[in-house]
C-alpha cells in the first residue's frame, strides 16, 4: 500500500473528527471552557501570589497562569480526542474503519491531526482571551516558536495516551482512565508559583513530573528568557516516543478485536 | 343500571407541545369486566390511563372510577386503584422487600400486615427466591411481576396494567396472562389493560376498545368485533389437481369465493365457523380427498384495518403465526 | 385501611434516600476522594501564598481545609439531583403518586438522602484535617458547628440539584449544571483571603459570592476560633440558600407532580 493510502485514511479520520468537533457544541464548548475557567480563576483569584517573596518571574502573573492554561489546554485537546476514539468505538465506526483501511496506522494519524486543529483552535481562542486580559509576552519569535512546539507536542503526546487507552478499552467509560493522569500531571508541577516556591509532596512529585521542565521552558520562553529549552524538549520527545509505543499497542489490541 | 368501574365522558388531553393525544374518549367499564385498550404506540392509551389514574389532570371531559370523579377526589380514586404503569418503575438499588416494604408503608399498613401480605404477594408472582436481590438485576418479566405485585399491595378493587407485556418473552408473557386472569376470575378485580398486541386483547379482554390518535374508532367482545368485519375464509386444496374445479363448485354453495392459492379454492363462509363441518361432509359425499384445509379466522387487525385504514403496527401477519412481541416492539 | 402518617412516610422515604445512596459507591466515593485531592495539591502547592503580608495562617493546609465541606456538597448537588431525575425519568415517581404519599414527605425523604451524605463527607473532612495537622481553634464544639454548617450548606446545594431535576426532569441537565457549581466554588475566596484577592472584578465577584462567606465561616472556627459575624453571615448565606432552593424544588415539585 502506498504512502497515499495511510494519509487519505487519514484525511478522512482526521475531517470526520473535526467535523464533529465544530458542529457539536456537547463536544466543542467544555473543551474551551474548561482552560478559560482555569484562567480566569488563577490569573483572576491569585495574581497577589507573585508578591511572595521569592517569587521571581519577570512577565506577571496573568502570563505566568497562562504558561500553564496552555498546557493544560493542549493536553485536553488530546484527551478528549482519546474520547472521540472511544466513542467511535462505542458507535461501532471504527470498526467500518478498521476493516476498510489498509493501512492502520493512518487512522491514528488522522486522530493525531484532529487533535492538532483542535488544540490550534483551543490555544488561538485562550491566547485572544489573554491577550485581552493584559497578557505580556517579552520573547522573541524564536521563542515563540519554541513555545508553542512545546505545547503541540504536549498535545500529541496527550492524544497518544489517550487513543492507546481508547483503543484497549474501547467505551467510553474509559473516559476517567484517560482524565485523571492527565489531571494529576498537570497539577503535580508549579502550577501557582515557581518550583522553587513549592513545598512538600508537590514539589518532590514535582521534581519527578516531565511537565515540570516543559512549564519552566515555557513560560522561560513567554518571559524572552529561554530557561531549560533542551531538557524540556528531550523531555517532551521521550514522552511523545513513548505514548507512540502505547498507542501502537493499543491499535494492535483494537486490531486483534475487530 | 349499578355504577360502573369506570366511565369516561369526552375525556380530552391537550399536549402544550404535541398533538392532542387524547380526543375525546368515551368509555364505560363495568365491576368484574377485563377491559382491553388497543393501539399502535402513540396512539393516546397511556394518556388516558394516567388520566384515569389521576396522574394527568384532563383538558376536558369527566371521568369517575371506582364511583369517584378522578378530578375532585383523586385520593379516594387512589385508594379503590392500583396501577402498574408502562414503565415498571422500580428503583434498580433497592431489593425486591424493600420495594414492598415501601409500598405497603406508604398505604398505611401495620408491619405485621404488610409482612404477611408482602410474603404472599411476592410468592404469587413468583419472585420469593428473588426477593432479597436488588431489582437491578432482575429480568424485564421479574420486573412486571415486582410491579404488579406492588399494585396489589392494598387489595385494589380496579386494576391498571399499562402494556404490561410489550418487550417480554413470550414464558413470560403468558405468565402475566394467568396472573392477571386469576385475578379477574377468582378475585373478581376490574382490570384495565392497554395493549397494542391483538393476541393479548383477544386472549385477556371480555370487552376490547380500539384506540386510534386518541379516539375510540371500534368496540365491543372480540367476537363482536370481529364478526362485525368480516366472515372466517375457508380454503381447501384437494389431493388431485383434477378435482380443482369440482372442489369450487361444492365450496360455491356455503358463500362467496374468495382469494386462496392457485393450487386450492376458497369461500368465504356466509355463516360463519359452525358451516366447516357441513363443507367437509359435502366434499366427501361427492368422493373429493382433501390435502389441505385451513380456516383463516378473522383478525382483529381486520377491525383495525376496516376502521383506520391502516394495519396495526407490527401486527400484521396472521394471527395464526403469533407475532413475536420484541420483533413488533422493534419494528 | 389506616392512613400512614407522615411520619410514617418520611422514615421509609428517607430510609430510601439513603440506602439507594450509599448503595451507589459512584456517587459517594468521588465526593470524598475528589476534594481530598484539591485539598491535598492545593495545601503543598500553594504553600507558599501563606508568605504574603496579611495571610491569616501559615498553614495553607489549614487554610484550604475550609474548601472540601463546600465541594462535598457540590457533589451533594449532583447526587441529589441525579437521584431525582432518575425517579421522574423511570417514572418512579408516578408510582409514589399512586399512594396516599404527601409531597412534603417526598421533599423530606430527599433531604435526608442528602443529609446522610453530607454527615459522611463533613466527619470523614473534619477527621483527615486534624488527623494532618491542621488544629481546629474553636475546638470540638468548634468541628460540630463546622459539621452543622456544613449539613446547611449540603441541604442548600442539594436543593437546588433537586430543583433543577424536578424543573427539567433530566438527568442530564443535572450534569450540566454541576460545572456552573464548580465556577461558584472557584470564583469566592476559595484560594485567598478576599482581602489579599487583587484583580478588582474578581474580588466584587468573590464579595458577593455566598460561597466566599460559607468558606470563611469554616475557616474562621478552623483558624481562629469563635468569630460570631463570620458565624452568622456563614449560617445567613448557607441558610439562605437552602430555604430559596427548598421553596424553589416544593414548587417545582408541585408541577412535576400534578396528580389531582
Ligand atoms: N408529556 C407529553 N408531552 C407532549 N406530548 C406527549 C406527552 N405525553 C404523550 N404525548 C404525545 O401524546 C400522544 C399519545 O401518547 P401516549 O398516550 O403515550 O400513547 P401510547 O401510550 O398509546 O403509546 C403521542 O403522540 C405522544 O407523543
Ligand atoms: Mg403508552
Amino acid at each position: 500500500m502506498s504512502r497515499g493510502g495511510f494519509w487519505s485514511v487519514a484525511r478522512a479520520v482526521a475531517w470526520r473528527n473535526i467535523h464533529s468537533f465544530f458542529t457539536n457544541p456537547a463536544i466543542a464548548i467544555p473543551a474551551l471552557l474548561l482552560p478559560m475557567f482555569f484562567f480566569t480563576a488563577f490569573a483572576g483569584g491569585l495574581s497577589r501570589v507573585d508578591q511572595v517573596p521569592g517569587f521571581d518571574y519577570g512577565a506577571g502573573y496573568t502570563t505566568f497562569i497562562y504558561g500553564f492554561v496552555l498546557l493544560q489546554a493542549s493536553t485536553f485537546a488530546g484527551i478528549f480526542t482519546g474520547f472521540s476514539v472511544a466513542r467511535d468505538f462505542e458507535s461501532g465506526f471504527s470498526r467500518r474503519l478498521f476493516l476498510a483501511a489498509q493501512r492502520h496506522g493512518g487512522i491514528v494519524a488522522g486522530y493525531w491531526l484532529a487533535a492538532l486543529t483542535r488544540a490550534i483552535f483551543t490555544v488561538a481562542v485562550i491566547t485572544a482571551v489573554a491577550l485581552i486580559a493584559g497578557l505580556d509576552v517579552n520573547g522573541n519569535l524564536f521563542d515563540l516558536v519554541g513555545l508553542y512546539a512545546l505545547v503541540l507536542l504536549v498535545n500529541a503526546a496527550a492524544m497518544l495516551f489517550g487513543t492507546g487507552i481508547a483503543m484497549r478499552l474501547r467505551t467510553m467509560q474509559a473516559g476517567p482512565a484517560m482524565q485523571v493522569p492527565a489531571f494529576l500531571l498537570l497539577f503535580l508541577a508549579p502550577v501557582w508559583v515557581p518550583y522553587d516556591l513549592l513545598t512538600g509532596w508537590v514539589q518532590t512529585a514535582a521534581s519527578f513530573n516531565p511537565i515540570t521542565l516543559v512549564l519552566e521552558a515555557g513560560r522561560g520562553f513567554l518571559a524572552g528568557d529561554p530557561t531549560e529549552v533542551l531538557p524540556a524538549f528531550g523531555a517532551v520527545l521521550l514522552l511523545v516516543a513513548v505514548t507512540v509505543l502505547w498507542a501502537r499497542g493499543g491499535l494492535h489490541s483494537a486490531e486483534r478485536a475487530a | 343500571m349499578s355504577e360502573a368501574a369506570i366511565e369516561a365522558t369526552d375525556l380530552v388531553r391537550d399536549f402544550k407541545k404535541g398533538p392532542r393525544a387524547v380526543d375525546g374518549i368515551d368509555l364505560r367499564v363495568e365491576a368484574g369486566e377485563v377491559y382491553g385498550f388497543l393501539g399502535p404506540n402513540g396512539a393516546g392509551k397511556s394518556t388516558t390511563v394516567h388520566m384515569l389514574t389521576t396522574l394527568l389532570p384532563p383538558t376536558s371531559g369527566t371521568a369517575r372510577v371506582g364511583g369517584h370523579d378522578v378530578v375532585e377526589e383523586g385520593p379516594a380514586v387512589r385508594a379503590t386503584i392500583g396501577a402498574a404503569l408502562q414503565e415498571a418503575a422500580l428503583d434498580p438499588f433497592l431489593t425486591g422487600t424493600e420495594h414492598m416494604k415501601l409500598q405497603t408503608a406508604l398505604h398505611g399498613m401495620r408491619r405485621a400486615e404488610a409482612k404477611s401480605r408482602s410474603g404472599e404477594l411476592l410468592a404469587r408472582v413468583g419472585l420469593t427466591q428473588a426477593a432479597d436481590r436488588k431489582v437491578g438485576g432482575y429480568s424485564g418479566g421479574m420486573k412486571r411481576r415486582l410491579d404488579l405485585a406492588l399494585a396489589l399491595v392494598h387489595e385494589p378493587r380496579i386494576l391498571f396494567l399499562d402494556e404490561p407485556t410489550t418487550g417480554l418473552d413470550p414464558q413470560s408473557r403468558s405468565a402475566l396472562w394467568d396472573e392477571v386472569q386469576r385475578l379477574a376470575s377468582d378475585s373478581g378485580v376490574t382490570v384495565f389493560l392497554t395493549t397494542q398486541y391483538l393476541e393479548e386483547a383477544d386472549v385477556l379482554a371480555d370487552r376490547i376498545g380500539i384506540i386510534d390518535q386518541g379516539r375510540i374508532v371500534a368496540e365491543g367482545t372480540p367476537a363482536e368485533l370481529k364478526a362485525e368485519i368480516s366472515r372466517p375464509t375457508l380454503e381447501i386444496i384437494p389431493a388431485e389437481h383434477g378435482e380443482l374445479a369440482r372442489t369450487r363448485e361444492v365450496l360455491a354453495r356455503f358463500g362467496e369465493p374468495a382469494n386462496s392459492s392457485p393450487k386450492g379454492a376458497a369461500v368465504l363462509l356466509s355463516e360463519g365457523e359452525a358451516q366447516l363441518a357441513d363443507v367437509v361432509r359435502a366434499l366427501d359425499a361427492d368422493g373429493i380427498h382433501l390435502q389441505h384445509l385451513q380456516l383463516h379466522a378473522p383478525t382483529l387487525d381486520d377491525v383495525f384495518l376496516a376502521k383506520t385504514g391502516r394495519s396495526l403496527e407490527g401486527a400484521a401477519e396472521e394471527e395464526a403465526e403469533q407475532p413475536d412481541p420484541e420483533q413488533a416492539a422493534a419494528a | 385501611m389506616r392512613r400512614s402518617t407522615l411520619a410514617v412516610q418520611v422514615g421509609v422515604l428517607a430510609r430510601r434516600s439513603v440506602v439507594r445512596t450509599l448503595r451507589q459507591p459512584a456517587m459517594v466515593v468521588p465526593s470524598l476522594v475528589f476534594p481530598l485531592i484539591l485539598l491535598a495539591i492545593n495545601a503543598s502547592g500553594l504553600d507558599s501564598a501563606t508568605r504574603l503580608p496579611g495571610f491569616p495562617t501559615d498553614s495553607y493546609f489549614q487554610f484550604a481545609l475550609a474548601i472540601p465541606f463546600v465541594q462535598g456538597a457540590l457533589f451533594s448537588a449532583n447526587s441529589a439531583g441525579t437521584n431525582v431525575a432518575s425517579d421522574i425519568e423511570s417514572g418512579f415517581l408516578n408510582r409514589l403518586a399512586l399512594t396516599p404519599l404527601r409531597r412534603v414527605a417526598l421533599m423530606m425523604g430527599q433531604l435526608a438522602g442528602i443529609l446522610a451524605l453530607g454527615l459522611i463527607q463533613a466527619v470523614t473532612f473534619v477527621v483527615i484535617g486534624v488527623a494532618f495537622g491542621s488544629g481546629i481553634a474553636a475546638g470540638v464544639s468548634g468541628a460540630l458547628v463546622i459539621i452543622a454548617l456544613s449539613l446547611v450548606i449540603s441541604l442548600a446545594f442539594g436543593c437546588i440539584g433537586a430543583f433543577v431535576a424536578l424543573r427539567t426532569g433530566s438527568g442530564e441537565a443535572v450534569q450540566g449544571v454541576f460545572p456552573l457549581f464548580f465556577a461558584a466554588l472557584f470564583l469566592s475566596s476559595m484560594a485567598l483571603p478576599r482581602n489579599l484577592i487583587e484583580t478588582d472584578w474578581f474580588r466584587t465577584v468573590a464579595d458577593w459570592n455566598p460561597v466566599s462567606y460559607m468558606l470563611e465561616a469554616i475557616r474562621s472556627l478552623v483558624i481562629s476560633g469563635w468569630d460570631g459575624e463570620a458565624l452568622a453571615l456563614g449560617f445567613a448565606c448557607a441558610g439562605g440558600l437552602a430555604l430559596i432552593a427548598l421553596v424553589a424544588a416544593s414548587s417545582a415539585l408541585r408541577t412535576q407532580m400534578v396528580r389531582t
